[in-house]
């Protein structure tokens, strides 16, 4: 194993927005910044669409295993550093390619590039000294300069120069939050959390709204939740998480005696009191995990139907994705293995046998109107709404009382 | 009073003493239970578990709390072969395992599956040679103890589990680790190990709990149906307040297992010094690759229980053969594996150490032992 010195990350499609590229950098150092307070010694240095982080000793593959998750990086390369002199530039090439795994007839290639212009051997000159006695000391590898396995790039600087191979790729999309914020509707199951990843992936800060219906649905569905959040917060340093008291709403829809709308109500009622917290938050959409036919509320007509409670736009992250792609994101983000934990939320509990995949607007309405207390309900849902501000690495607030668990028990 | 048992338990440290009290009588909520109590005793256990897979290196949902060895043991065994029948019969173990491992693949037999019990030499160890020639086709899994508990000899997990891993992945891998753990440093990552079983009582934690590791992916067949709790592998109320005890113990057991062993290999090797000037020694653990903590020796034609007797006159704790089997008259199975003979198989003792042992003991320890052999060296074979 190589021990790296430096990490070099490489901006994703926003470098090449202009204007904007400035605040895109600022945003993403930002999240840098927050990732490295866990890793003491190691520090950022900022260079045209490049970051570099210097390790100090901390181990790359731990550094690099968060940095996978600051938004708008397209990739991350582990760095190793050495004097600008020409043997110490081929010691360390020999020992950068001999400590990799080389099965016989791996191809490869040297690509140098000679920024600093003082150093006396041209990139092209460079390429055959540092490829000639390589290919010397390692009989498995072999030159491909079209195709090859393992591209050894050297970029000699005035300070240092620097040699590295592998290519990570990062989490893309554009640097935490500077595409606006949204609220994130998140329940307890697969699909939300990452629509939410999704959201911020693509620039938005997020605050999450969950609904919940104690005491028809227990505190531990609530602290899923919470985890839930917590975990999104790992992405973006800090996640708000809105808990809206929904039993009264949903108890008052029961009483319209249509079981099979039920479903419809209920999610319009989630977004008329979702859209109020977003103007409260300073939001400008509503962002849900819906996946077109997934579910009867995912139905095109129902999203027609449902779609109209809100004027702010509703972004769908997820909504052309099949299912086992969502699921595999959700692994790969970590929300998996508390989504699939088995506590019911607001949702399920009042799920009709049948409910409708095409539900009727004017009816819908009719119902919301001859309902008078419905307004007063959701008023008094938003104004009971619980906030909590997760941060990763912080123990989440869950049940209040007294702390169940004891440090020195363990 | 000088215990030198470890092997067969371990006294309970302070630290678990407390935590089993403190949390016996606060939280005894089910933590199944919908209210307070209870989720206050799953928030206990799903520390414990967070704690116990950290100090493995495994992840939580990888743990399944038990009543002890016995049964990780079992489950693992009877779990993996019932489990994944479909796949073949045929499981490899050695002569030398726990009887909890060792009868678990007699029943197995019993019930159709085709066992192989590796030889051991004369340092009782298997190579990883043996394990890959002895795999067939039809074989579904290893099972190989670390440490063995009565002589303490070291088994080549890590290199076993490596050539498992490259040449027969599907074959799943079970380390019985009682003796191990805290022992003998071990990644269960790295060794590609698929099942784990450790009991807390042998780490000074409380008796009659345990763990099995269950790699990720790996499914078994429950041994005991009920109410689902472990993910439906093993139903039956939680041991909150033991479960908890445990994680203490694997924890302090796991940070201090560098400086626990340096501590013992030197008494260890001070009481093996000492061990050897005794003519009639005949010497079961080598110098180099046993574990630090057990010391297997024979008397022949001395009785091991009157030496036993002897030096618990002198308030002295040791052990003939293994606790588990050390009633029974018969010579020890795991000696007879290593070569031994069967005067020096009927009359094995084992000296077990703990962190709390000092040089002095050890001489003490070595005294009494000659004056017990000097005795007995004029009664002929002791009887």
């Amino acid at each position: 194993m190589m021990t790296y010195d430096l990490l070099l990350m490489r901006f994703g499609e926003m470098a090449i927005k202009g204007k904007n590229r400035k605040r895109f950098e600022k945003a993403a150092m930002a999240h840098v910044l927050t990732i490295l307070e866990a890793f003491p010694r190691a520090s950022v240095r900022k260079e045209y669409g490049r970051f570099y982080i210097m390790l100090g000793g901390e181990s790359a593959p731990a550094v690099i295993k968060e940095l996978k998750k600051v938004f708008g990086i397209a990739s991350i390369s582990p760095v190793v550093a050495v004097a600008s002199e020409l043997e110490a530039i081929l010691h360390t090439a020999a020992s950068f390619m001999g400590s990799q795994t080389l099965p016989e007839g791996t191809t490869f290639k040297v690509n140098a590039r000679r920024v600093w212009k003082d150093f006396p051997h041209s990139s092209h000159e460079m390429n055959r000294l540092v490829s000639g006695p390589l290919l010397r000391e390692l009989p498995s590898l072999k030159v491909d300069v079209h195709n090859p396995q393992i591209e050894l790039r050297v970029e000699i600087r005035e300070d240092q120069t620097y040699l590295f191979s592998e290519v990570i790729p990062g989490a893309g999309g554009y640097p935490l939050g500077t595409n606006g914020k949204a609220m994130l509707l998140l329940s307890g199951g697969i699909d939300s959390p990452v629509a939410g990843w999704s959201a911020m992936r693509r620039g938005l800060e997020i605050e999450c709204i969950h609904f919940h219906s104690y005491p028809f649905t227990s505190k531990k569905a609530e602290e899923k939740v919470i985890r839930l959040a917590h975990v999104l917060s790992t992405y973006s340093g800090e996640v708000k998480l809105h808990l809206v008291p929904f039993t009264e709403v949903q108890t008052l829809l029961t009483k319209a005696k249509q079981d099979s709308l039920m479903i419809t109500l209920m999610r319009r009622a989630m977004l008329k009191i979702a859209s109020a917290l977003a103007e409260q938050n300073g939001a400008l959409a509503l962002v849900t995990g819906d996946s077109l036919g997934q579910v009867a509320s995912q139905t095109l007509p129902s999203m027609n139907v449902i779609g109209r409670a809100t004027e702010l736009p509703l972004l769908r992250p997820l909504i052309m994705m099949d299912k086992p792609d969502i699921i595999q994101l959700s692994q790969e983000i970590g929300t998996y293995d508390l989504s699939i934990l088995p506590f019911e939320d607001c949702c399920s509990l009042f799920v009709p046998k049948s409910p409708s995949t095409n539900p009727n607007l004017r009816i819908i309405q009719k119902i919301e109107a001859t309902s008078p207390e419905l307004t007063q309900e959701i008023e008094a849902a938003i104004v009971g709404t619980r906030t909590m501000v997760l941060r990763p690495g912080v123990q989440p607030p869950f049940n209040e009382g007294e702390e169940v668990i004891q440090e020195d028990w363990f | 009073m000088i215990y030198f048992d470890h092997a067969a338990t371990t006294p309970p440290s302070e630290e678990v003493l407390r935590t089993v009290n403190e949390v016996m009588t606060r939280h005894y909520g089910n933590p199944s239970s919908l209210h307070r109590l209870g989720e206050d005793s799953d928030k206990l256990l799903r520390r414990a578990r967070e704690v116990c897979a950290a100090s493995l290196g495994v992840q939580s949902a990888e743990i399944i709390f038990t009543s002890g060895a016995t049964e990780s043991n079992n489950l693992a065994l009877k779990g993996a072969a019932l489990q994944y029948r479909n796949r073949g019969n045929h499981i490899i173990t050695t002569a030398i395992e726990h009887p909890s491992v060792y009868e678990c693949a007699k029943q197995l037999q019993v019930l159709g599956f085709d066992v192989t019990f590796l030889p051991v030499n004369g340092e009782g160890k298997v190579t990883a040679e043996e394990v890959m020639d002895a795999i067939r086709p039809e074989t579904i899994m290893v099972s190989i103890m670390h440490v063995n508990n009565e002589t303490g000899s070291v088994q080549p997990i890590e290199v076993i589990g490596l050539q498992l891993m490259a040449t027969q992945p599907k074959v799943l891998f079970h380390v019985d680790g009682v003796q191990g753990y805290g022992k003998v440093p071990i990644s269960l990552k790295e060794s590609g190990i698929d099942l784990y079983s450790l009991s807390a009582h042998k780490i000074r934690g409380p008796k009659g709990t345990g763990l099995l590791y269950v790699k990720e992916g790996v499914s078994l067949f429950p041994l005991l149906a009920g109410g689902g709790q472990e993910r439906g592998m093993r139903s039956g109320t939680e041991n909150v307040p033991s479960v908890v005890g445990m994680a203490k113990a694997v924890r302090l057991a796991g940070v201090g297992v560098q400086a626990r062993m340096l501590k013992l290999n030197a008494l260890r090797k001070q009481f093996i010094e000492g061990l050897i000037e005794i003519p009639e020694v005949i010497l079961h653990s080598s110098l180099e690759g046993s574990a630090p903590h057990i010391i297997s020796f024979s008397l022949p034609g001395m009785k091991a229980e009157a030496v036993l007797h002897m030096l618990e006159e002198d308030g002295l704790m040791v052990s003939t053969k293994s606790a588990c089997s050390s009633k029974a008259a018969e010579p020890s199975r795991i000696l007879l594996a290593m070569g031994a003979s069967e005067a020096a198989a009927s009359s094995g003792i084992r000296v077990s150490l703990g962190e709390e042992h000092t040089e002095q003991h050890i001489e003490l320890l070595l005294a009494s032992l000659n004056k017990a052999v000097s005795r007995l060296r004029h009664l002929k074979g002791g009887h």
